[in-house]
């Protein structure tokens, strides 16, 4: 187990999310979509540029910018 | 007896809004929330004789009060104290769905739960324990398939029954945050029930202490208002604030939410049983589609072909009834000609009523037609998708993913219309993004501009003409992306609203759900033609009529026509024909240029020369806010030409091109002026209506102008030194 910034996970990565340093509005909306720490995530896509990025967590898909996931850290099996 | 009430809640996406139209069906009405953008639904049903009053609440994810649709959910609840709650969940979604549905809990309103999409639970091979959820959560429970209308009646008998036995009693639920906070929530639970006064007495005490802890904004002003107490609150919560920084490091409105989630996972547990093939086979389905739709690559072009599909469709199917229409409001004018003698009035008539709202309601079709696609494109859960492919180099300009649509439909490819654009940016959510699109679409080339800019193109572009129009494409997206950075780092400037969304699952849009909601939109359009639309149309043509020729100089042209009319006899009919349009033609020039319209163009003169346009040009511009098609028609008259079809106008274009005061560089300063100046006033006020602010409508006409006109006198004036 290593831990890694939202960022850096490429497409089909999985991972459980372990900290959330977001504050105000976006730790709110983050939360709001459920997702908080402990939440199993696996990356399903990004966008032509690269940013926007898509997840998979609990039974639907959510998508955040890149600088918003870089807030979040999450923790990815070996 | 007065209607129940029943309020419908969920999260976006939920298949809330297909619920609705299947219980309401057409009995059901659209407006806004006095002052706000939210749209408000409400309908009728009746159930076994009892009526009932079904509000739809906006689609929210939390109970909070950080958007406008939070606080007007929220509003509705309190306010209007609804019999029963429906909460439409998304079945195969429940965790994050009963996230609203413990806050509403808590709030303590009467709630049934809607298990919606429950063919997709059982085509899963997930069981969904129905009764366990209904007992652990202690609320009726319903299953619904609300494209198909299944469980509707069940659901309505079941918030009857609810709305009978509460009366209206609200019982919050008690959920635990921990022993950190939980002993604060019950301080000041306790100190509220104490001096609670008449503002906090609609509200539980232990939800204002939950949402005063998690910072809610709204509750936090209420207590505040009484300053004793609300000194007391904050003293409280800011030590626990202080508490949780220090010896936890999280805020406390975190660890609320984590131990929310906590105890929704804890009824999900018990209650959601996964096949082992889990996932449902829309999700399944829905990936696959995203594996090639949003593909790196070919998701754009796709994107592109739609967009292409978009315009073909539009004017392919849109012609037929504008054409309809068109010949119905021409056949109007002639009728009304005939029957009403020549003079003012018909004139009132004619060109002041039934050309401007011939003019206005010609662009229902497009409308229509427009908004079909955007509505399918976007409960089939693509345009999410665009929005996410496009969210980048929106977000470069201070803009979102989701103005992607708004611009394109006003005229990102030529032909479009900034009225069905600038009410397409309805689906942003984000306000600032959102009013720097209202803003800025219409810069793009409306199918109304496009005339002007054919006719320019032509007559000073020659054998270039094709490649100016593509320079004239491009130019506007990137004077449309320009002025929305600016405006985005000056009157709107802010930080950019988080993009944070969901991307649906895609699905099948229900027929009904398409059609009410295109209907609505046009009919919110046709209601705002037969109003402010008309009067200033109205205005306009007072404007380019008023006060008319003096009597001597009216005397002149039917002497001269009298002439022609001796003359007659002895020239051959064909030429007395000519010579007395082209006097009826300096007539209506010399009327124009001594209206209103015509002496604001004189007097602006010595100004816009500056930019290479006359008076003539000033009036056609002047003409043009009413409707950009009126531009080439007026330069028609002022040019003494009589009537010129827009469509065919190359005797128009010739004359330009001989004209000593027009050259390329007026015609590059006049094409930029057009592109850029005061949106026409049909978009001015749905502008308004959608920013829901007049001031806004007024700040594009009084902004663009200005802009435009700077642009123009540059352009001139460089052009002009370069020829």
């Amino acid at each position: 187990m290593s831990l890694k910034p939202l960022r850096a996970l490429n497409v089909d990565d999985i991972g459980v999310v372990c900290h959330i340093r977001a504050v105000g509005d976006l730790a709110r909306r983050i939360r709001d979509m459920g997702l908080v720490p402990g939440t199993g995530i696996r990356v399903v896509g990004r966008a032509p540029l690269n940013d926007p990025v898509a997840l998979r967590l609990r039974d639907f898909t959510l998508t955040l910018r890149n600088n918003e996931a870089d807030w979040i850290t999450v923790e990815v099996p070996e | 007896m007065t209607a129940w009430v029943i309020a419908l809640g969920g999260n976006p996406n939920a298949g809330k809004t297909t619920l609705f139209n299947a219980i309401t069906g057409a009995h059901q009405h659209v407006g806004n929330y006095p002052g706000l953008t939210v749209e408000k639904r409400e309908g009728h049903v009746s159930v076994d004789g009892t009526d009932l009053r079904i509000v739809d609440l906006p689609g929210i994810y939390s109970l909070t009060s950080w958007s406008e649709e939070e606080r007007v959910a929220r509003n509705v609840l309190i306010d209007e104290r609804p019999s029963a709650v429906i909460d439409v969940v998304d079945a195969t979604n429940l965790d994050r769905n009963l996230y609203l549905t413990v806050q509403l809990l808590e709030l303590g309103v009467p709630l049934v739960l809607c298990l919606n999409m429950m063919d997709e639970i059982r085509k899963s091979g997930r069981i969904l324990h129905t009764q366990k959820l209904a007992s652990l959560l202690d609320v009726p429970v319903v299953e619904t398939v609300a494209r198909r209308g299944e469980g509707k009646k069940e659901l309505l008998l079941a918030a009857i029954e609810l709305a009978e036995k509460k009366e209206k009693t609200w019982i919050p639920l008690r959920i635990s945050y921990g022993a950190d906070i939980d002993p604060v929530v019950e301080d000041i639970s306790k100190l509220l029930d104490a001096e609670k006064d008449a503002a906090l007495a609609p509200y539980p005490s232990r939800w204002l202490a939950v949402k005063y802890i998690e910072g809610d904004p709204e509750v936090r002003d209420l207590c505040h208002q009484n300053t004793s107490l609300g000194e007391k609150i904050r003293g409280l919560s800011d030590r626990l604030q202080a508490h949780c920084q220090n010896v936890l490091d999280v805020q406390p409105e975190s660890l609320m939410a984590d131990y929310r989630y906590g105890f929704i996972n804890t009824v999900t547990k018990q209650v959601v049983e996964r096949g082992k093939n889990d996932l449902s086979t829309r999700i399944r389905v829905s990936d696959a589609m995203d594996r090639v739709l949003t593909q790196q690559i070919i998701g754009p072009v796709i994107m592109l072909i739609v967009f292409y599909l978009m315009f073909a469709a539009t004017f392919t199917l849109g012609e037929y009834p504008a054409d309809w229409l068109k010949s119905f409001f021409g056949w109007l004018s002639n009728f009304s000609a005939r029957h009403i003698p020549e003079g003012l009035i018909q004139s009132l008539v004619v060109s002041g009523i039934i050309d401007g709202v011939g003019g206005v309601l010609s662009f229902v079709p497009l409308i229509l037609i427009m908004f079909l696609m955007v509505t399918f494109l976007e409960d089939a859960g693509y345009m999410a998708r665009m929005a996410y492919m496009l969210d980048r180099i929106f977000r470069a300009f201070g803009l979102h993913g989701a103005s992607v649509m708004p611009f394109v439909v006003s005229g990102g490819i030529p032909g479009g219309c900034a009225v069905p654009g600038v009410m397409a940016a309805r689906t942003l959510k984000s306000p600032k993004e959102r009013l720097a699109t209202l803003l800025t679409v219409p810069f793009m080339n409306c199918g109304a501009k496009v005339p002007v800019f054919l006719l320019l193109c032509g007559a000073f572009f020659g054998n270039n003409a094709a490649r100016a129009m593509f320079v004239i494409t491009l130019a506007s997206w990137a004077m449309a992306l320009f002025v929305a950075r600016f405006l985005r780092s000056t009157v709107i400037r802010g930080e950019a609203t988080p993009f944070v969304m969901e991307l649906p699952p895609y699905r099948m849009p229900t027929l009904q759900g398409v059609l009410l909601h295109t209907w609505e939109r046009a009919w919110q359009y046709i209601k705002k033609a037969g109003t402010i639309i008309l009067a200033i149309s109205v205005l306009i043509w007072g404007m380019m009529t008023f006060p008319g020729l003096p009597q001597e100089v009216q005397q002149g042209f039917e002497a001269r026509r009298q002439q022609v009319a001796v003359l007659s006899e002895t020239t051959p009919q064909a030429d007395a024909k000519a010579q007395m349009l082209a006097i009826d033609a300096e007539e209506s020039a010399a009327a124009l240029r001594n209206s209103v319209a015509g002496r604001l163009g004189s007097f602006f003169e010595p100004l816009s020369e500056l930019a290479g346009f006359d008076w003539r040009t000033n009036i056609a511009l002047i003409g043009g806010f009413a409707a950009k098609e009126v531009i080439v028609s007026t330069l028609g008259t002022a040019y003494s030409l009589g009537k010129v079809d827009p469509e065919e106008a190359e005797g128009l274009g010739e004359r330009l091109a001989r004209d000593p005061g027009w050259n390329v560089a007026t015609a590059t300063s006049v094409i930029a002026f057009v592109m850029l100046y005061s949106p026409c006033f049909v978009t001015v006020v749905t502008i308004s209506r959608e920013a829901n602010n007049w001031k806004w409508g007024a700040f594009s006409m009084g902004f663009n102008t200005i802009f435009a006109f700077l642009v123009s006198v540059l352009l001139y004036q460089l052009v002009s030194r370069m020829i």
